[in-house]
C-alpha cells in the first residue's frame, strides 16, 4: 500500500472514531433507555444543561445531548424540533407516559442516569470533547 | 407559487404545543428552503405557538411561503399584553407558577422571537387578543 493511500485510510478511520453515536454513550456511561430506542444512533456533536425551555431553544445546537430534570413531554418536541441528539434526564427522574409515546413517535432517545447534573455533564464534557 | 398553512392552538394545552412549529418545519424541509431559515423559523415560530398555549384562551397560526418570504401572522384571544416594550424584555414574564415549574416561562419568548425573525411586529389589545407578524426571507 503506498503511502497516500495509507493516509487516507488513517484519516477515514480516524474521523469514523470521532463521531459518538447515543448508543455508545449509553455503553460508556451505563444509562437507561427509557424511549426512542430507534435513534440509538443519532450522532452526538455536543451538550447542553439546562431546564428552561426557552434557553434550550434560544442556545443548544443540532446534535447536543440535553441534559435536564424536565420530565414532560415538551422536552422531546424541542429536542426533536432543534434535532438534538437526545434528552437525558438526571436524579433518577422518569419520563411521564406521554413523554414515552411522543419519544418512540419521533425516535428521539430518552435516556436517564441516577447522578446528578453536575456529575453527568462533567462526564459527558470529557467524553464528548475528548473525542473531539 | 404560494403555501398556506392554518392551525387553531387551545390556550393551555400543553400537550399540543409544538404541533404547529413542528408540521411547519416538516413542510419548509420539503420545499427544499434554506436550512438556516428553516431553523430560525422554528425557534421563532415555537416560542409564539407557547405564547398562545401558556398566556391566552386560543389562537390560529397562519404560515405562507412566498418563493423569498416566509410570513408567519399568530392571532390570538386572551388578556392581551398590557406593555408590549416591557413584555419584550429579557426575563419578564406573566406566566403562572405552574407553567414555570414545566420550565416555560422564563420571559425568553418574545427576545427569541426577535432575535430570529427578520422582522417582527406585535400589536395587542388588553383585554381582547393579540396580534404577532414575523417574516423570514430567504
Amino acid at each position: 500500500m503506498n503511502e497516500a493511500v495509507k493516509n487516507d485510510f488513517k484519516q477515514h478511520v480516524t474521523k469514523e472514531e470521532d463521531e459518538m453515536k447515543v448508543s455508545e454513550l449509553v455503553k460508556e456511561l451505563n444509562l437507561v433507555v427509557f424511549s426512542g430506542g430507534e435513534g440509538l444512533n443519532r450522532e452526538i456533536t455536543g451538550g447542553y444543561v439546562s431546564d428552561l425551555l426557552s434557553d434550550v431553544m434560544g442556545n443548544a445546537t443540532e446534535g447536543d445531548v440535553w441534559v435536564t430534570l424536565q420530565t414532560h413531554r415538551n422536552v422531546v418536541a424541542i429536542a426533536s424540533l432543534k434535532e438534538l441528539a437526545c434528552v437525558l434526564l438526571v436524579s433518577s427522574l422518569q419520563p411521564e407516559q406521554n413523554t414515552i409515546d411522543v419519544s418512540n413517535e419521533v425516535g428521539n432517545p430518552v435516556l436517564g442516569t441516577s447522578m446528578s447534573t453536575f456529575e453527568i455533564a462533567g462526564l459527558l464534557y470529557q467524553k464528548i470533547k475528548g473525542v473531539q | 407559487m404560494t403555501t398556506e398553512l392554518k392551525f387553531n392552538i387551545e390556550g393551555g394545552d400543553f400537550d399540543k404545543a409544538g404541533i404547529a412549529s413542528s408540521a411547519t418545519k416538516k413542510v419548509l424541509k420539503q420545499l427544499s428552503i434554506d436550512p438556516k431559515v428553516v431553523k430560525r423559523m422554528v425557534v421563532a415560530l415555537y416560542e409564539g405557538e407557547v405564547n398562545i398555549v401558556a398566556h391566552t384562551y386560543r389562537g390560529e397560526i397562519t404560515v405562507s411561503v412566498t418563493d423569498h418570504r416566509i410570513l408567519a401572522i399568530l392571532k390570538d384571544e386572551g388578556p392581551g399584553i398590557a406593555n408590549i416594550k416591557r413584555a419584550m424584555l429579557e426575563g419578564f414574564s406573566t406566566a403562572s407558577p405552574k407553567v414555570r415549574q414545566m420550565g416555560f416561562g422564563a420571559g425568553m419568548g418574545l427576545p427569541n422571537m426577535k432575535k430570529n425573525a427578520d422582522h417582527l411586529h406585535v400589536e395587542s389589545t388588553p383585554g381582547v387578543g393579540t396580534i404577532v407578524t414575523m417574516t423570514f426571507d430567504f
